[in-house]
């Protein structure tokens, strides 16, 4: 095991300041939003022109079908459609 | 950031729809992601924000993927790195990079001096309340004698000799000399 003297340990901690909370609580979100995301991703398999747009603008094409543009929402439907 | 379960184990339970469990990965790497972005690789705040998400989220799809339970720690470091040279890539496209900013960009330098600091952030988080919470409160969040001997009902004479006999038991944990193990060590 690495050993730290007690400067170092300091410096360490130092390091590593919480993120931001509303970041964090965000990201633990994501397993409440999977309905909604199933949801678009089974739109956009099934719908090409939906899903053309949501590439071109994630963010208006979600808006325009009235989906609350929810940062948590987009950053796992870029996921999504990435790896379909 | 008090668990007793392993990363392979947290991760197991991420994997079997453990709301509880996603909450604690992501709470135990939360600060290592963020870190990564704005001090190794300097992110503004936004598009720090925009990589800590898409981390997460990828994670998060991609949590059946992973080969080694145990891996979890180094495969979000490698994904938020590869996500912010994305994204410094894509910034470069639209505002050319300063010299400076591409060769400091991810220095291992600093992405080791982080990963030590998150094995010191695993031993702390298994350290008793009274340390971690001083230590966490004193050198990550920065706040003053002053904050600290309101919020823990400290008199602030108390808390530099608190901080130094935590530190002290922090260093005689790594010394292997005391207990706490941490979490990627696998209980």
């Amino acid at each position: 095991m690495t050993a730290f003297d007690e400067e170092r340990l300091a410096l360490l901690i130092r390091a590593l300041p919480p993120a931001p909370e509303g970041w964090v609580r965000a990201a633990q979100e994501l397993p409440s939003v999977r309905g909604e995301l199933d949801e678009i991703v089974a739109r956009a398999e099934a719908d090409a022109a939906f899903r053309e747009r949501l590439i071109a603008d994630l963010e208006g094409a979600l808006a325009a079908e009235g989906y609350e543009r929810d940062p948590v929402v987009l950053a796992a439907l870029r996921v999504r459609l990435k790896s379909k | 950031m008090a668990s007793t379960l392993s990363d392979s184990e947290l991760v197991a339970r991420c994997r079997a729809g453990d709301q509880q469990a996603w909450n604690e990965l992501v709470e135990r790497f939360s600060r290592y992601v963020y870190a990564i972005s704005v001090q190794a690789f300097r992110l503004p705040e936004s598009d720090a924000e925009d990589v800590f998400q898409e981390v997460f989220a990828r994670a998060y799809q991609h949590l059946d993927k992973l080969r080694d339970d145990s891996a979890v720690r180094p495969w979000l470091a490698q994904l938020t790195r590869r996500l912010c040279i994305d994204r410094l890539r894509a910034t470069a496209r639209e505002r050319p990079a300063t010299e400076e900013e591409l060769v400091d960009a991810g220095s291992e330098e600093t992405l080791a001096l982080l990963d030590d600091a998150l094995t010191v952030h695993e031993a702390l988080a298994a350290a008793p309340e009274h340390c971690r919470e001083i230590l966490d409160r004193f050198f990550a969040r920065d706040e003053s004698y002053k904050t600290i001997g309101e919020a823990l009902d400290l008199p602030s004479g108390t808390i530099a000799s608190r901080i130094s006999r935590c530190l002290a038991r922090l260093r005689e944990h790594f010394e292997g000399r005391s207990d706490p193990p941490p979490p990627s060590g696998g209980r």
